[in-house]
């Protein structure tokens, strides 16, 4: 096989899952565009400071999650069907507790920095956001990401191999849209 | 490998976990810093707004598929651990990965446009904005492939497995890199 059909063959297979997570990111960009979006980081100062780590947090958080349930499906040490089991139920748990403080210490980051850059704004109406946020998507996406990696397995389909585009296109349209509402809650509460 | 329950527990894992957490978030932070520096010219033209959650997942996205290729490489001896100099299968990785960049810098731009109408504030028009989605894709696609080959076979020389640090490595650094390169395309070029 030549350089050129050895290229051609990766960008073919590859092609599909990149147009699908794109389209994944490309929803987020539509929210994050979005009038709402914009108006609320006019008045929420440090929130968009926070967006990529809090975007990328999802990748990290709930990537290793799907790469730790992928290798226990391949060992054989978690059956691909929702019944207990002490292991998934720890790596989902523990994935959902880093999920949420990483959101709020990432709020209090970004409030601390857009304080030091001279845009002060209610840290309580930021913590408020990132917590909310960070619990709505830390339970959606380990929900979504172990019932999809059962259901592929089951299927046939390597969960190695499924799992990074699912997270990446999951993590971005559920973590920018919670976010979203996270801010909606937040700006009619406070 | 050994499987303890140990490896297992909610402690273990949230321990091993949020360190690593902490630094990544920090330096994703730093990306927003930027973007909010140059909150003025992305509030103003929403459309540059809603490349950046594909901006930050492109790269990495690119970079876990080849990384995982070049580990595989390795793996089967396809790819010579103790040269520098790039084989054929690492050439036809390379030429791959930046085609796939510049067709998703392509969709995405296309994309971008045809939404801008709707999300209101300043249009840009279809040329500049190809523009910019474009070369921004066509840098993070050079730098993915050097940072991916660097990344898998230093790994592989230094005794680690690829697949558990070339990846992680990959993807934290074109999000970064992802929104650095979007906003000095869009100086640049804008």
């Amino acid at each position: 096989m030549g350089l050129g059909d050895e290229a051609w063959t990766f960008y073919r297979e590859a092609l599909p899952i990149m147009l699908v997570s794109l389209g994944g990111s490309f929803i987020a960009g539509i929210v994050l565009g979005g009038a709402s979006m914009r108006a609320s980081m006019e008045s929420i100062p440090g929130l968009l400071i926070v967006i990529p780590a809090f975007l990328a947090l999802r990748g990290n958080v709930y990537g290793s999650l799907g790469a730790r349930i992928s290798t226990a499906l391949h060992q054989g040490l978690i059956e691909p069907r929702l019944e207990y089991n002490e292991k998934l139920v720890n790596a989902a748990a523990a994935a959902v507790i880093n999920g949420i403080i990483m959101s709020v210490v990432i709020g209090l980051l970004g409030w601390s920095i857009a304080g030091l850059l001279g845009e002060a704004g209610s840290l309580l109406r930021m913590m408020a956001i990132m917590l909310l946020s960070g619990v709505m998507s830390a339970l959606l996406m380990t929900t979504l990401l172990v019932n999809i990696l059962f259901a592929g397995y089951r299927h046939g389909i390597d969960p190695d191999i499924l799992n990074g585009p699912v997270i990446t296109s999951l993590g971005d349209v559920f973590g920018m849209g919670l976010l979203a509402v996270g801010i909606r809650i937040v700006m009619v509460v406070l | 490998m050994i499987e303890t329950t140990d490896n297992w527990s909610v402690r273990r894992i949230v321990r091993t976990m949020l360190p690593l957490l902490m630094v990544l978030s920090v330096l994703e932070i730093g990306g927003g810093v930027v973007l909010d520096q140059l909150s003025r010219s992305y509030l103003s033209n929403p459309a540059l707004l809603v490349l950046v959650p594909a901006m930050i997942g492109m790269g990495g996205n690119l970079g876990s598929v080849l990384a995982a290729k070049l580990s595989t490489g390795l793996h089967l001896g396809t790819i010579d651990p103790d040269t520098w100099y790039p084989g054929e299968t690492v050439q036809a990785g390379a030429v791959a990965t930046l085609g796939l960049a510049l067709t998703e810098g392509a969709v995405l731009g296309a994309m971008t446009w045809g939404a801008s109408s709707m999300l209101g504030g300043r249009v840009i028009g279809f040329l500049p904005l190809l523009r910019v989605t474009v070369i921004s894709a066509l840098l993070l696609g050079i730098l993915v492939v050097i940072v991916s080959y660097a990344s898998t076979l230093l790994s592989y020389r230094m005794g680690y497995d690829p697949d558990d640090t070339a990846i992680p490595i990959v993807t934290n650094v074109s999000d970064i890199a992802g929104v650095l390169i979007l906003s000095g395309v869009i100086i640049v070029v804008l």
